[in-house]
C-alpha cells in the first residue's frame, strides 16, 4: 500500500524561506541578509521587520551583493544572499567562484525562481542550468527543496552548517506535505515511499509529480520507489544505490536542464558503481518560455504523465 | 611613528628585491605594478595598519587589508612575510607546484594573511564593503584597507561598490587605487579612457584625496590623512599616483613589464639598483 500525502493546504516554497530565515536569524545573532532590489519575491520582510540593522538592501547589482556576502563573512557573519536563480548564479558565477567557493566563504546563496514555473516572465528570468553551474564549484553545497515545510527546515539547516551554499526554490503555490517539525540534514535523502519495480529520483517541486505519478504506476500494478534529493550535492549515493539494486533501474525528474541536472549526478554515480537502465525527466536542453507554470511544465515535458512513461520505458530496458 | 621614513624605504628596497627574485625565479608573474606599489604596501604593513602577524581570518580589533588586483600578488607576498605572516624562504616557491604562494593570493592554500581571492578583477571593493559593514556590526573600531588597479577600474562591478559606499555611509573603509596609467595592452588612456577618478568617485559621494605612490613620506602622510577623515559618513579614496616598474630603471613607466619576469642579466642588473638591508631570501 502506497503512503498516503495528504495536504490541507498549498503554499510557495518560497515563503518557507522567508520563514525559515527569521527562525535562523533567532537562532544565531550573526546571520544577516542581503537582497538586490527583490524583497518581496524572497519574502525577507519578516527578517527585515524583526532585525534591520542585519540587512542590507543592494540595488540592482547582483556582483556586489556576492562580494559584500563574502566580506561580511570574513569576520564571521553568516550572509543570506536572495534574488531570482538567475542573477543568483549565471549573471555572477565568477563572484561566487572566486570570492565564495574558492575562497571558502561562508555565503548562503539562495535563490527563488528556479527552473520553469516562475511562468509568465519567460526564458530572461527562468534559469534551467543553475543546478550544473553551482554542483561544478568544488566545496560548494547545492539544495533544492520540495515544498514550503522543507525550504523552512533547509534554510535554518544551512545556517548553522559552515560552508557555501545554494539553496535552491521555485515560485508557484504547490501543496504542503512535508512533516512542519521535520529535522532537515544536508545530504541525506528522504525516503518517501517503498516500491520494488523503480526508483524515482526527484528533486524540487518534482517530488510532488512523482508522488502523484506513483499512485497512478500503482494503478497499472507498478510498484515505484520514491526518494526526495533535496541535496544534489553531496549526493546521498547510499541511499540511490540501495533503492536502485532492489528495483534495477532508476527514472530522474527535475525541473532543471537534462544536461548538468540531478540526474547527470546519478548517471555518473552508476556509470562506475551500479550500470543501470535510467530515464530523464528534465527539460531537453532547451530555454523556457513565457506561460502559466502548468503549461510549460505539459509543453517541456515535466508531468506526471511523463513520469509515469518514463518508468514503464526504463522498466522495459531491464534485462 | 614607529619607523623613520629612511627604515621604511630601505624595507621597501627589500621587497622590490624580493619582487624581482620572485618573478625571475619561476620566470612567470608581474613585477612592473608590484614594484610600483612596493613603497603603499610597505607603508601600510610597517607603518599604518594596525594588524597582527599571528594570523586570524576573523581579524576582530584588527585593521584589515585586501587586494583587489591580485596580479601584484609578489609585493602582497614580501610584505606579509617580511612583516613576520609566514618565513621569507617561502617566497622562493612563489608559482611553483605544491606552494601556499600561489600566481594569485588566496585562502585555499591557507597562506597566512590572505582573507580572499583575487586575479579576477573588479572583486574587491566588494568585499572590502562587506567586511567594513561587519566591522560595524561587531563595534570594531578598526579600518578596512583595499588596493584597487587602475585599469580594473574598467570592470562595472566597481562602481556598484563605488555607489554603495557612501550610500550606505560605508566610512571606516580607504580605499586606495594604484593609478600608473598601464594596463596590459597599454596606457589606460589607448585601451578604454578613465577620464577624471576625482571627479567620478566625488560624484559618487567619497571623499577624494591624492598623493605620491612612490613618495614614502607623501604615502605615510596621507594615509594618516585618510585615517582622520573617518567616520563622518563617506569613505575615503587615494588616488595614488605611481609608476609602474618603480626602482628599476628599465622596467619604469612601461607597460611591458606588466607581466613579462626578467632574464638572468636583466636581474643582475634590477638587483645592482635595489639595496639589501634585511637579508634576501
Amino acid at each position: 500500500m502506497r503512503k498516503k500525502f495528504p495536504y490541507t493546504e498549498k503554499k510557495d516554497t518560497r515563503s518557507g524561506f522567508g520563514a525559515g530565515l527569521l527562525e535562523a536569524g533567532k537562532n544565531n545573532p550573526e546571520v544577516v541578509a542581503l537582497c538586490a532590489d527583490l524583497v518581496g519575491s524572497l519574502k525577507m520582510d519578516a527578517f527585515i521587520k524583526e532585525f534591520p540593522e542585519r540587512f542590507f538592501q543592494i540595488g540592482i547589482a547582483e556582483a556586489n551583493m556576492i562580494g559584500i556576502a563574502a566580506g561580511l563573512s570574513i569576520s564571521g557573519k553568516v550572509p543570506f544572499t536572495g534574488t531570482f536563480a538567475n542573477f543568483s548564479t549565471g549573471r555572477v558565477y565568477d563572484q561566487i567562484r572566486q570570492s565564495v567557493a574558492y575562497s571558502d566563504k561562508n555565503v548562503k546563496i539562495c535563490a527563488s525562481h528556479a527552473g520553469l514555473t516562475l511562468g509568465e516572465d519567460g526564458a530572461t528570468h527562468q534559469i534551467l542550468e543553475d543546478i550544473g553551474l553551482m554542483k561544478m564549484l568544488p566545496g560548494m553545497t547545492v539544495i533544492n527543496t520540495c515544498d514550503y515545510n522543507q525550504t523552512k527546515a533547509a534554510t535554518i539547516a544551512i545556517a548553522e552548517h559552515h560552508g557555501p551554499v545554494y539553496l535552491r526554490f521555485g515560485r508557484p503555490v504547490i501543496p504542503v506535505f512535508t512533516d512542519p517539525d521535520q529535522k532537515f540534514e544536508i545530504g541525506k535523502a528522504w525516503m518517501v515511499d517503498e516500491g520494488t519495480d523503480v526508483t524515482i529520483v526527484a528533486t524540487g517541486h518534482m517530488v510532488w509529480k512523482a508522488i502523484e505519478a506513483g499512485e497512478q504506476l500503482e494503478a497499472l500494478g507498478i510498484s515505484a520507489e520514491i526518494i526526495n534529493i533535496h541535496t544534489i550535492k553531496p549526493l546521498d549515493e547510499e541511499a540511490i544505490l540501495t533503492s536502485i539494486k532492489k528495483t534495477g533501474c532508476v527514472v530522474t525528474c527535475e525541473e532543471h536542464n537534462k544536461f548538468g541536472g540531478l540526474g547527470e549526478s546519478v548517471a555518473r554515480l552508476l556509470s562506475t558503481e551500479l550500470p543501470s537502465p535510467q530515464e530523464f525527466v528534465a527539460v531537453n536542453d532547451s530555454f523556457g518560455e513565457s506561460g502559466t507554470p502548468d503549461q510549460l511544465m505539459t509543453k517541456y515535458g515535466l508531468d506526471t504523465v511523463n513520469i509515469v512513461e518514463a518508468a514503464q520505458k526504463v522498466i522495459a530496458r531491464k534485462k | 611613528m614607529k619607523r623613520t621614513i629612511e627604515e621604511l624605504e630601505d624595507i621597501a628596497s627589500q621587497v622590490r628585491r624580493d619582487i624581482v627574485r620572485m618573478v625571475h625565479g619561476c620566470q612567470s608573474g608581474h613585477p612592473g605594478g608590484s614594484l610600483g606599489c612596493a613603497d603603499f604596501m610597505t607603508a601600510l604593513y610597517f607603518e599604518v595598519m594596525n594588524h597582527n602577524p599571528d594570523f586570524k581570518m576573523e581579524g576582530k580589533g584588527e585593521d584589515l587589508f585586501f587586494l583587489s588586483n591580485g596580479h601584484i600578488s609578489p609585493v602582497f607576498y614580501s610584505v606579509l612575510a617580511r612583516s613576520g605572516y609566514f618565513d621569507v624562504a617561502e617566497l622562493a616557491t612563489f608559482r611553483k607546484l605544491n606552494s601556499r604562494v600561489q600566481g594569485h593570493p588566496t585562502t585555499h592554500e591557507g597562506l597566512p594573511g590572505i582573507r580572499i581571492a583575487s586575479g579576477s578583477l573588479g572583486q574587491g571593493l566588494s568585499v572590502a564593503i562587506g567586511a567594513a559593514l561587519a566591522k560595524k556590526l561587531n563595534k570594531d573600531l578598526s579600518h578596512v584597507f583595499v588596493l584597487l588597479g587602475d585599469g580594473e577600474l574598467q570592470e562595472g562591478q566597481n562602481w556598484e561598490a563605488i555607489m554603495f559606499a557612501p550610500f550606505n555611509k560605508v566610512d571606516n573603509l580607504i580605499a586606495s587605487v594604484d593609478y600608473n596609467g598601464q594596463q596590459i595592452d597599454g596606457p589606460t588612456e589607448k585601451v578604454l579612457s578613465l577620464e577624471s577618478l576625482q571627479a567620478k568617485f566625488e560624484a559618487f559621494g567619497w571623499h577624494v584625496i591624492t598623493s605620491n605612490g612612490n613618495d614614502m613620506a607623501d604615502i605615510v602622510r596621507n594615509l594618516e590623512y585618510a585615517k582622520s577623515l573617518l567616520g563622518k559618513g563617506k569613505p575615503v579614496l587615494n588616488l595614488m599616483s605611481t609608476i609602474m616598474g618603480n626602482g628599476v630603471d628599465f622596467m619604469m613607466g612601461s607597460h611591458k613589464w606588466h607581466g613579462v619576469a626578467p632574464n638572468d642579466e636583466q636581474l643582475a642588473l634590477a638587483i645592482a639598483q635595489l639595496k639589501t638591508t634585511h637579508k634576501d631570501y
